[in-house]
């Protein structure tokens, strides 16, 4: 799974320059490490459901393969309506996204169970949502997985930040600042779910932890 | 973890302080044989634990509680919940057990190879490779850990030909004797809440989680705070149990019971059959919710008894106990509905949707294809005695269902089965028992919406894409109001056919 499928050297993301995190497949982040991640945000609204982040059709592939876990990442985010979405979230043709960042609305996550959604997102280089609100079984799964770290919001970005934007959002200190006004938004604290998300999931947390043997 | 949810206030409709009088709070011991007994181990009681005074709780509560190490829960609590059942498919199957075989190792066994439930069902009858290796996956796993219940395929070309295959995972579980009242389930897919209408903890998760209980047999949850819909009065005879659940939706919202669940009561409820209510706690994750109850009575133990030998205790909500939330409803009150494009709580009655014209309807699902709900649709179809103006697709949820629909005549219609009538209204044949096109799928998958059309549809979800093609429009509704629509080529209120 994640972890066997470390690139032997771990490269800087094509898609942000400015980005202070590496874009492995997971969030992994090495202890002592501050948890800010910079770069261009992608805006999307409210309930935005499994379907619209992977559509059923790709639900063939099989996230603890890496090769099928790298192919859901080019089509995370390729359900949400072109009209209203004209700006895809991976490039046609390219398997990894230019935002690491994604800014949600209220109930981002909704609908399935799918694990497949945090992981085609997490696969595509996405580090971070800040959302609103988010479905709880979409929240429990970045979680689990560790891809992402789903942050809260009481701000309605969705509305104040556009597409491509550079932003810097700063988990550790729960601030969110938008380099094009260089206005910042309070977040909420992430909490718990940090420590498990740095160690690449709940399994990686367990052991870490001790409360597992090592498999 | 840290699992936060949003409050959302209830719009001011019905909802009203009304005196906590639940269900009995007793405990109901249901006979039936029984061949071993096992003691459970009580722990230590601690100094803190003695002489204090249960608090009242909700069954969800008392469910959660009875599979942990407390006498008590109460919402919020972190807690660790014994497993008695878990249900994987095709599409998730496979991560699951690979996540399962990375994080306990290649020579670890499950938990319980008698409490794993794999049913393949989502992606089966497609010429797609990987959807069929996904199936040949969990046939191996199947072999590998000795699971004792998994529901194959092997000849895709003649389900019928396939003893074993079951078809859609939620409706098989009750069906095959997997819900039971009092249990605890988790399953790898959203709709495992229909299990609730057991008056068991049901609710769905990802591969991650799943693996952890793969190896065991516990999970780490949250006690959920509980909302209570009482549904009295006497159901007319134009409204089904998708009404009520999608009035309640477009009621509360999508995250309108985020991290709660949902409990049901009321006459209205108690006077429905197995496959009603299963429809109506399938859709509590459209509501956000975690998951739904049903307080199981004759009803329940019936269809359970004729199932399953297996033991089981069903538990009852405390007459004191609190509810973050109440409504009520006087169902005879309430009119046939439809979510309208492009979300469940986007509620509309099916009249003031009479203009819209439809391309297609579709009748199956876990939420709307059990055998109940093609009675339903036939009872219309027999009345109406005219042909259907759209094409009308009908996929039975599993095979038992398929049966039902080829030889049980279906009341009030002169013997007649409800293929047959289906036959005569000019619907497609029913098509081999899966999920099929409620999710879209694959592109060969019978049913998907492959153009941009205008779809009744008696499943769960009708998000953007939903069924297939990004600007397919999806209603959903009851199958009366389903049958309906197909006769009139709009969308339409069953009562002008009734």
């Amino acid at each position: 799974m994640h972890l066997k499928f470390q690139r032997s050297a771990p490269a800087l993301s094509r898609a942000s320059r400015s980005s202070c995190v590496r874009i492995y497949a997971k969030v992994s982040k090495k202890e002592g490490e501050p948890r800010i991640i910079r770069g261009k945000c992608f805006v999307t609204r409210d309930n935005i459901d499994t379907d619209q982040i992977i559509p059923a059709e790709y639900l063939t592939l099989v996230p603890s393969k890496p090769d099928e876990y790298e192919k859901l990442g080019s089509y995370a985010l390729i359900g949400l309506p072109d009209n209203l979405y004209p700006t895809r979230y991976v490039k046609n043709g390219v398997m990894k996204t230019e935002y690491p960042v994604i800014i949600g609305g209220q109930n981002f996550g909704c609908g399935s169970s799918r694990e497949h959604a945090p992981v085609a997102l997490g696969a595509a280089g996405a580090k971070v949502c800040v959302a609103e609100s988010y479905a709880r079984i979409f929240f429990r799964n970045c979680i689990a997985t560790g891809e992402m770290y789903p942050c809260e919001t009481s701000v309605r970005l969705c509305d104040t930040l556009a597409t491509g934007t550079e932003v810097t959002v700063d988990i550790d200190n729960s601030i969110l600042t938008d380099h094009s006004t260089g206005i910042t938004y309070p977040l909420q604290e992430i909490g718990e779910a940090g420590p498990v998300i740095d160690a690449g999931g709940i399994f990686e947390y367990a052991r870490s932890q001790g409360m597992i043997k090592t498999a | 973890m840290a699992l936060r949810g949003t409050m959302h206030a209830p719009s001011d409709v019905q909802s009203r302080n009304i005196p906590r009088a639940g269900n009995t709070g007793r405990l109901t011991r249901h006979a039936v044989k029984v061949s071993a007994v096992a003691a459970t181990p009580t722990p230590a009681r601690t100094p803190a634990s003695t002489g204090s005074v249960k608090r009242a709780m909700t069954m969800t509560e008392k469910i959660l509680a009875n599979h942990s190490d407390n006498a008590s829960v109460k919402p919020g609590d972190n807690i660790w919940a014994r497993v008695d059942k878990l249900m994987t498919h095709d599409v998730c199957g496979p991560g699951t057990f690979g996540i399962f075989q990375k994080e306990f190792g290649p020579n670890a066994q499950v938990w319980d190879n008698e409490r794993v439930v794999i049913i393949p069902d989502h992606y089966i009858f497609t010429s797609d490779a990987r959807a069929n290796r996904n199936v040949d996956i969990l046939r191996e796993m199947a072999t590998k850990y000795n699971i004792k219940y998994f529901y194959d395929i092997m000849d895709r070309s003649n389900f019928r030909a396939n003893p074993d295959y079951k078809g859609v995972c939620h409706v098989a579980l009750a069906q095959e004797g997997h819900c039971k009242p009092g249990e605890v389930l988790f399953g790898t897919d959203s709709h495992t809440c229909n299990a609730g209408a057991f008056g068991q903890f049901a609710t769905g998760v990802g591969n991650t989680d799943a693996g952890f209980i793969l190896g065991t047999g516990k999970l780490l949850i949250k006690v959920p705070p509980t909302m209570r819909f009482i549904m009295d009065g006497e159901m007319p005879e134009y409204l089904l149990a998708k009404d009520l659940i999608l009035q309640i939706i477009g009621e509360i919202s999508v995250a309108g019971a985020t991290y709660k669940a949902m409990e049901f009561a009321g006459s209205a409820i108690e006077g429905m059959n197995m496959d009603e209510r299963m429809t109506i706690c399938n859709m509590v994750v459209e509501a956000g919710g975690k998951n739904g109850v049903i307080a199981p009575d004759k009803t329940t133990f019936d269809y359970v008894q004729a199932r399953t030998q297996e033991p089981f205790e069903a538990v009852y909500t405390d007459g004191a106990a609190n509810f973050v939330a109440d409504y009520k409803w006087d169902v005879s009150k309430l009119e046939p509905l439809v979510a309208a494009p492009h979300s469940p709580d986007n509620r509309k009655t099916a009249r003031e949707c009479s203009d819209v014209k439809i391309d297609r309807v579709y009748i199956g699902s876990c939420t709307g294809g059990k055998t109940e709900d093609f009675v339903s649709a036939a009872k219309l179809f027999y009345r109406a005695k005219r042909q259907v103006k759209v094409p009308t697709y009908l996929v039975p949820a599993t095979q038992k269902v398929w049966a039902d629909v080829y030889t049980l005549p279906v009341p009030g219609c002169d013997g007649k089965t409800a293929a047959e009538i289906f036959e005569e209204a000019g619907c497609v044949t029913p098509a081999a028992p899966s999920c099929a096109a409620c999710l879209g799928g694959p592109r060969d998958t019978f049913a998907r919406m492959n153009e941009p059309e205008v779809c009744v549809s008696t499943t769960n979800r009708n998000f953007p894409g939903r069924m297939g093609h990004k600007e397919g429009q999806i209603y959903l509704a009851s199958p009366y109001t389903a049958a309906a629509s197909a006769l009139k080529g709009y969308v339409c209120d069953p009562r002008e056919y009734m």
